[in-house]
């Protein structure tokens, strides 16, 4: 699909085709982040994309080095800081994992419960920031937004903050849940589907939104499971791999739940796919907050300073809304870790561009970068 | 039919239109700095110290034990021990910090210092208009900046505070009871021996 | 209520009178274009604020409502912004070009409200073929996109240019085409007789404005269309909004000589929206008999501003189109049925005999499936095969 369809690109002077490179530079409106992409175009049509990032690094694998276990939790929030909570509960899976702690009944409860909320305030930042590319001028992303403030109020009055919540800790929850907090969390539950469908009423039978996104950008499952993409991106080109069910970590064996399944893999199906997400993250609140036990919250055993785990290594994962974010942990026995390496979902499913765009014209890479979900501070850690 | 999807559109867009004038739920902005929001019992912006009493520097419920020193992810707190000894609320002799230096540019508001703290000598503050025209040490806040009365914390973390200060009366009073009850042992006979 | 109706064309009248004799037709001539200017250069301004306001509140926020009571004196903060800004000249433009462009660009524009009717005797210039005029001024305008872009030497800057030339011209044929039914019915070319040709009554004394037919239905909602896509607005602001690569033609320009490309594209859209006014919404016309008393220049302001929501709302809701999208829209989509809203206009004109009660109703039916019916199968022809509604599977 690559030369038979672009049309005659610049012509130079000695009338063979001249190809255009064009550095989509780190600072852009539409690159989620200080991203940049270099690309080859023959006309419109891409030809070759190569993705430039790092210009986000803080060192965050070697200052947890440096740190106390405990120490890293608060940086865990700022790796993908939009889903502050989950990546969180990545790093409290993988510590539990190499000391042996667990986690009291409750407090795989309240996890999943946040988890869940940090799920629905991802995928509807995304659906607006993808709208936004493709120059709808901020109104789904201000509906989208909207919503959000309701969760972010709730993680406030728990957690303490809006982003940087730093709530989960090894063997189970920094504090209890606040009186009312259950009730708050329900009511907002309850409104949340009204609200999906205002927004689906708005977009989903657009035909402008259609024709940019439907057959763009499409992605092959096998392709997908060779370059090792995870998340609503793999589940939309028809893969059935969701880390909630296969490794059923946390309290997620317990709920009732779907896994949407996409059939095409372009960017409009990964669109719907965080969609139908959503709705089936709200049935899983459901029913935990209409389940949650009561009891304590934190492992009696667990200790806030002076961990030092036996030496070993653990690697532990979660289903993250971006797709799987894993830890691994090396220990030598002392109070900080030999070796602390992230996974992160973005920067993996980000290799896998460059193929999904060539073909498309320039207008569309944009569009396929924002379905791709980054956020940089994943990417460059 | 063709276009039914973007006349849906735009009807969603007319309702919030009409809706934002009369619909709270529709125009949810607040027109800071004339309004606030009300502040949540939980936030958490800069760590203060607390104190007792009516006078900051020897109502401070500090011991300079360093341990958020040396938890504090970013090591922004820098304390300097001071050896004269001062009796904490109980009456036990306690040491106090001469120097306790917290840069608010470099402290990421994680809290981690006011979890391991075991005095609860330092808490979470939730002012967030902090901004200085002094780059360099504007937000190099020291101890005096830092002290504020047990009655603020009280006003910010009401559930907080109200367990904290029951269990502190608590222990005064054992600690009192206790020390009565040595004081009364070690009380000389009344002479003309034991009844 | 004559006398309110007419004020503007007393005032004109008065003031020309001081003049000595031979002085009158220049006075009276800068005193109405002094006051298109002044109208409509206000209008502009209130026009940024209200657009501003008006796509806050459709996104749940509150528009500027610092500077001034509700905001009011934002243009004038905008217009001081973009007067101190430093007016920078790449090194390698071609400098003559570069300052003429945004020249090119706003001059025509202010020629072209010479012809269009504001109110009841309140043209500036009665010409016998108005609408060309009109239109061929409009297309000067588009020259100055490509002096921009040309001038600037950028690669990115000229390949912006070339697709906003695209759409442009791509966008003239539908434009021009679907006023062509309501020339043919009017029987003229001047703006003042369509009006005019608007101003009988039919049954219950509502006016036969040409929106009120198939045709002009058809025709308006044609002619809005290529309307947004001559302003360069959204969905259609591929040009200037596209911030991909290609900033546009509009990159190598700051300060003052961006305000005036923003002020041509603003008039071009005032000028534009009056035109779809003065041809499909009966011009300064009441739309019943007995609201005639309300000055028709207040009629032709209410339209106006109806119209001008309307591009906001649309600019607020739609995402963008890609360039091959567009033009396919173009020449696929809008041309054709152009072309058979004329054939739908001819058949409303043959089948005038049949006005009375029993026969309008068919009549309508007819001239609507008559263009309803291309446009469906004009839109799936577009669409390509109408894929089925993706069916999502779900695993346990």
């Amino acid at each position: 699909m690559r030369a038979s369809t672009s049309p005659p690109g610049c012509i130079g002077t000695d009338g063979e085709h001249t190809l255009l490179e064009v550095s989509m530079g780190p600072h852009h409106p539409s690159t989620h982040g200080v991203f940049r992409m270099d690309v080859t175009l023959d006309g419109e049509t891409v030809v070759k994309l190569k993705p430039v990032f790092g210009y986000l690094h803080r060192n965050h694998e070697k200052i947890a080095e440096k740190n106390s276990y405990l120490g890293s939790m608060p940086y865990t929030d700022r790796l993908d800081y939009i889903c502050s909570l989950t990546n969180n509960w990545g790093y409290a899976l993988a510590v539990e994992k190499l000391t042996g702690l667990s986690v009291p009944e409750r407090a795989e409860y309240i996890r999943v419960i946040l988890g869940e909320l940090t799920r629905l305030i991802n995928h509807s930042a995304l659906a607006g920031f993808l709208l936004q590319d493709m120059g709808a001028l901020g109104t789904p992303l201000m509906y989208a937004f909207r919503e959000r403030e309701k969760i972010l109020d709730l993680f406030e009055s728990l957690t303490g903050a809006r982003m940087m919540c730093n709530y989960m800790r090894f063997g189970g929850c920094r504090c209890d849940l606040p009186p009312g907090w259950i009730e708050q969390t329900r009511s907002v539950v309850s409104r949340f589907p009204s609200f999906l469908d205002e927004f689906e009423s708005l977009l989903t039978g657009n035909e402008i939104l259609q024709a940019r996104t439907e057959g763009v950008g499409a992605l092959p499952g096998r392709l997908a499971v060779n370059a090792g993409v995870t998340g609503p991106m793999l589940r939309a080109s028809g893969i059935n791999y969701d880390i909630r069910k296969v490794d059923g970590y946390g309290a997620y064996g317990r709920f009732n739940f779907r896994v949407p399944l996409g059939e095409r893999g372009d960017v409009f199906d990964r669109y719907m796919i965080r969609i139908l997400e959503m709705r089936e993250s709200l049935k899983i609140l459901d029913q935990a907050l209409r389940d949650i036990p009561g009891g304590p919250i934190m492992d009696p055993k667990a200790k806030l300073r002076n961990l030092r785990p036996k030496p070993g290594e653990a690697y532990g994962r979660i289903e993250g809304p971006k797709g799987e974010l894993g830890f691994y942990l090396i220990s030598d026995g002392g109070p900080n870790p030999y070796r602390y390496r992230v996974r992160p979902p973005s920067l993996i499913n980000l290799t896998i561009l460059e193929d999904m765009c060539l073909g498309q014209t320039i207008a569309d890479a944009v569009v396929i970068l924002g379905s791709v979900d980054i956020v940089l501070g994943e990417v460059d850690r | 039919m063709n276009g039914a999807g973007i006349i849906q559109g735009m009807i969603e867009t007319a309702r919030n239109f009409a809706g934002s004038y009369h619909d709270p739920e529709r125009l949810t902005t607040v027109q800071y700095p004339e309004e606030k929001l009300p502040p949540v019992e939980n936030a958490r912006t800069i760590p203060f110290l607390v104190y007792d009493g009516g006078d900051a520097m020897a109502g401070l419920r500090c011991t300079a034990c360093t341990i958020c020193e040396k938890e504090c992810p970013p090591q922004c707190i820098y304390i300097i021990k001071d050896l004269a000894k001062k009796p904490d609320y109980v009456g036990k002799m306690q040491l106090q910090p001469k120097v306790f230096d917290i840069d608010m540019s470099v402290c990421m508001s994680c809290g981690i210092c006011v979890e391991v703290c075991p005095f609860d000598a330092i808490k979470m503050d939730q002012v967030f208009e902090l901004s200085t025209s002094d780059r360099f040490l504007g937000l190099l806040f020291h101890k005096e900046q830092l002290a504020k009365p047990n009655g603020y914390f009280s006003q910010l973390h009401k559930t907080e505070a109200a367990e904290i200060d029951a269990r502190r009366h608590e222990d005064k009073r054992k600690a009192e009871a206790s020390a009565a009850a040595r004081a009364a042992a070690a009380k000389p006979l009344p002479p003309g021996g034991v009844k | 209520m004559r006398g309110l109706d007419q004020i503007f064309v007393w005032i004109g009248r008065e003031v020309a009178g001081w003049a000595p004799a031979p002085a009158q037709p220049l006075v009276s001539a800068i005193l109405i274009i002094a006051g298109i200017m002044a109208v409509f250069g206000t209008c502009f301004a209130l026009t940024t604020i209200a657009e501003r306001k008006i796509l806050g509140r459709m996104q749940n926020r509150f528009g500027p409502n610092r500077v001034g009571p509700c905001g009011l004196f934002q243009p004038l903060a905008d217009a001081v912004k973009m007067l101190t800004k430093e007016d920078i000249v790449p090194f390698s433009a071609d400098k003559t070009l570069h300052f003429l462009a945004p020249l090119v660009m706003t001059t025509p524009i202010w020629l072209a409200f010479a012809v269009l009717p504001f109110g009841r005797n309140m043209s500036a210039l009665d010409l016998d073929s108005g609408i060309l005029f009109f239109f061929a001024i409009g297309s000067a305008s588009e020259l100055a996109v490509f002096m921009a872009g040309w001038s600037s030497q950028n690669k990115y800057s000229l390949v912006g240019a070339m697709r906003a030339i695209a759409q442009m011209i791509s966008y003239e044929v539908p434009l021009v085409l679907s006023t062509v039914p309501v020339l043919m019915l009017a029987g003229s070319l001047s703006l003042n007789e369509i009006v005019a040709a608007q101003g009988t009554h039919t049954l219950g004394g509502l006016a036969r404005w040409n929106v009120f037919t198939p045709w002009g239905l058809a025709g308006l909602l044609l002619f809005l269309i290529a309307a947004t896509a001559e302003s360069n607005r959204s969905p259609f602001d591929l040009p200037e909004g596209e911030s991909e690569i290609i900033a546009g033609y509009l990159t190598e320009y700051s300060g003052f000589k961006y305000a005036l490309f923003f002020l041509g594209e603003y008039l071009g859209l005032f000028a534009i929206t009056g035109l779809a006014v003065t041809l499909f919404l009966g011009g300064w016309r009441a739309p019943f008999q007995w609201l005639e008393w309300v000055p028709s220049w207040l009629w032709f302001g209410g339209k106006f501003g109806v119209l001008i929501f309307l591009f906001i709302w649309v600019r607020a809701t739609l995402p963008r189109l890609r360039l091959d999208q567009l033009l396919n829209f173009s020449w696929r989509f809008l041309a054709p049925l152009t072309l058979i809203n004329l054939a739908v206009a001819a058949a409303w004109h043959w089948t005038g005999a049949w006005e009375s009660a029993a026969a309008a109703p068919v009549r309508w039916v007819l001239c609507a499936a008559l263009i309803a019916l291309p446009a469906h199968w004009l839109g799936r022809a577009l669409r390509g095969a109408v894929p089925p509604p993706r069916k999502y599977h779900y695993a346990e």
